[in-house]
């Protein structure tokens, strides 16, 4: 049975004809201990399915399984508890006025976990930052650091499920490498499956081992990583945002009007 | 030979206050509290360069304390009338001169400080924490909830602040007690509205969001997160309305309507002086003096205070 089972998820924003589907009938299953790739272009909905699933968003239909409990649109204490999230922007995700002991000894206090103390210095430990770090402001440290404790921070609740979205992009590049390895070494250490939403397809080829591709709010194929270093891929969108990661290129950038043009007829 | 060893030990022995200092400027705070007395520390440094602040600061440090040692600071009983030495000048036995009743003007300026730090501070107490629970719930809720609060406070600012407070002494009676009341009626409105326009910033806000995926409840999310960043603002807020506060109580004392005439309050002061203006100047003067420089001083603190609470400056 897989521990993240979504079946049929639509989003919509708005109601009626002005209303915008940015999920549409999506349905993903990952297995316990996967590494889940979900990319796609800015505004495809990847983001939007994360925070649905993340409970967000309570405004969705469908139907979303995590272990064996099924998600309604309001969660309980210990089904937050089973999923974190790690957001984009490690600028914006941390509270300005809270020491980072403070923003790790929350989540022990809303899910009344004991020993605040030897698990606040554990979680930093487990992220590479020293105790040094306990009682700074977020605004006293660096965007890699910050990002380390936002992921310390969800950590610390010890969730089995990591909802990653883009966590290195607003890192610059030598960073970017640092994080991606940390949560690689924290996945097979603490047993963890994450959901790795990313428009940085090397990014998600370095991470995951199964992707899926979105676009325009639907999920258009899915694949293994090997297959798509392969060059197996069915859907020509797929193999545009593939030969793009590999940086910029002129005739490419031709196909792509090509691309849209013949994309119209399909929607 | 003896001053060499005497410089030497003066060298190594620290200086007294260095510890402290030490302690508040150390790169790694050890507890909570250092980190909070460090981040108080760096803002009473941004504070201290502000001077106009500072010298707000200093007015309303000696208004409390004129209103604490009121009676050491005082020459004489500000209530008891000597009808012998009525309408005296400045003079060293009567500093600010007496009024119609032969009582001594700066006694009474001096316990007039009591009156009006007491009516600043409660109303203070009473507004920031409703406007700030209103304002922080319907923009936190929004929705239903929203308009209701909103619409609410719309109704009280559509009234002018002074002329509301009149009709609420009118239908209250006039007193000190009521005049507060209807003070603090005509000031929640702002602060609700600026607690409703912090917390939209603030609740779409990633941090807010992770808070709410650890399980927060509302009430934890309000009180915990946006409420302190809500504060700075509200508490810049406050200082500058209590200028306006102080004149609008001066202003209900000058009409009549709020401190009762034996008490010594600024306001009923400059109303009774007002008619001996003409010949004796300085019945009106010291306390009108009292409150331009103490409102003043209330809006100076302010703008200091803001520069320095302004997340956005750090």
């Amino acid at each position: 049975m897989p521990l993240i089972d979504i079946r049929d998820l639509r989003v919509s924003f708005g109601e009626g004809v002005g209303a915008i589907r940015a999920v549409d009938a999506v349905s993903i299953t990952i297995e316990e201990g996967e590494v889940y790739g979900l990319v796609g272009e800015s505004g495809c909905g990847k983001s939007t399915l994360l925070r649905a699933l993340a409970g967000l968003n309570p405004n969705w239909s469908g139907a979303m399984t995590v272990a064996g409990q099924i998600l309604g649109p309001r969660r309980s204490t210990a089904q937050y508890k089973l999923m974190q999230m790690v957001f984009q922007d490690p600028y914006g995700s941390l509270h300005p006025r809270h020491t980072i002991d403070g923003l790790l000894a929350e989540p022990l206090a809303i899910h009344a976990i004991g020993e605040s103390d030897r698990r606040i210095v554990e979680a930093l430990d487990r992220v590479g930052l020293d105790a040094s770090f306990r009682f700074r402001y977020p605004h006293q440290l660096s965007g890699g650091q910050r990002q380390r404790v936002a992921i310390a921070r969800a950590l610390i609740v010890e969730p089995r499920v990591l909802l990653l979205d883009e966590p290195t992009s607003a890192l610059d590049v030598s960073i970017q490498a640092e994080v991606l390895n940390l949560l690689d070494d924290l996945r097979r250490s603490q047993k963890l499956t994450y959901l790795f939403v990313s428009h940085d397809l090397a990014v998600v080829t370095h991470m995951c081992r199964r992707i899926g591709v979105m676009r325009a709010g639907r999920l258009l194929e899915e694949m293994t990583v090997d297959a798509l270093l392969a060059g197996g891929t069915t859907h020509p969108y797929t193999r545009h945002l593939y030969r793009a990661s590999a940086g910029y290129d002129r005739r490419l950038a031709d196909t792509a009007e090509v691309l849209d043009d013949s994309d119209e007829e399909i929607a | 030979m003896p001053t060499s060893v005497e410089t030497q030990t003066n060298a190594e022995s620290p200086q007294p206050g260095a510890g402290i200092r030490n302690w508040l400027t150390a790169e790694i705070p050890g507890s909570a509290v250092q980190a909070r007395a460090q981040r108080a520390y760096f803002g009473w440094i941004r504070f201290l360069r502000n001077p106009l602040a500072v010298v707000g600061l200093s007015v309303i440090v000696l208004l409390v304390l004129a209103a604490v040692f009121a009676p050491w600071i005082a020459t004489h009983d500000p209530l008891v009338q000597n009808l012998a030495t009525r309408l005296q000048p400045p003079s060293a036995e009567h500093w600010f001169g007496t009024d119609q009743l032969g009582r001594d003007l700066y006694s009474r300026v001096i316990y007039g400080a009591r009156i009006t730090l007491y009516i600043v501070l409660l109303v203070t107490a009473l507004v920031a924490p409703i406007g700030l629970l209103i304002g922080t719930l319907a923009g936190y809720y929004g929705g239903a909830i929203d308009v209701a609060l909103m619409r609410l406070t719309d109704i009280f600012l559509a009234f002018p602040g002074l002329v509301l407070a009149l009709a609420f002494v009118a239908a209250l009676g006039p007193g000190l007690e009521n005049a507060v009341i209807a003070i603090s009626l005509t000031n929640w409105p702002g602060f609700a509205r600026l607690a409703r326009a912090e917390t939209l910033i603030v609740r779409s806000s990633d941090y807010i969001a992770a808070s709410r995926l650890q399980g927060a409840s509302s009430g934890r999310i309000v009180g915990m997160h946006i409420v302190p960043m809500c504060m700075p603002s509200v508490v810049v807020r406050a200082t500058l309305s209590m200028a306006g506060v102080i004149l609008t109580a001066a202003g209900l004392g000058f009409l009549g309507l709020g401190a009762q005439p034996p008490s010594p309050e600024w306001g009923a002061m400059l109303s009774s002086g007002r008619r001996y203006m003409l010949d004796y100047w300085w019945m009106a003067t010291f306390p009108g003096l009292a409150i331009v420089l103490v409102s003043l001083a209330f809006n100076l603190f302010g703008d200091g205070l803001r520069d320095v609470l302004d997340p956005r400056n750090e």
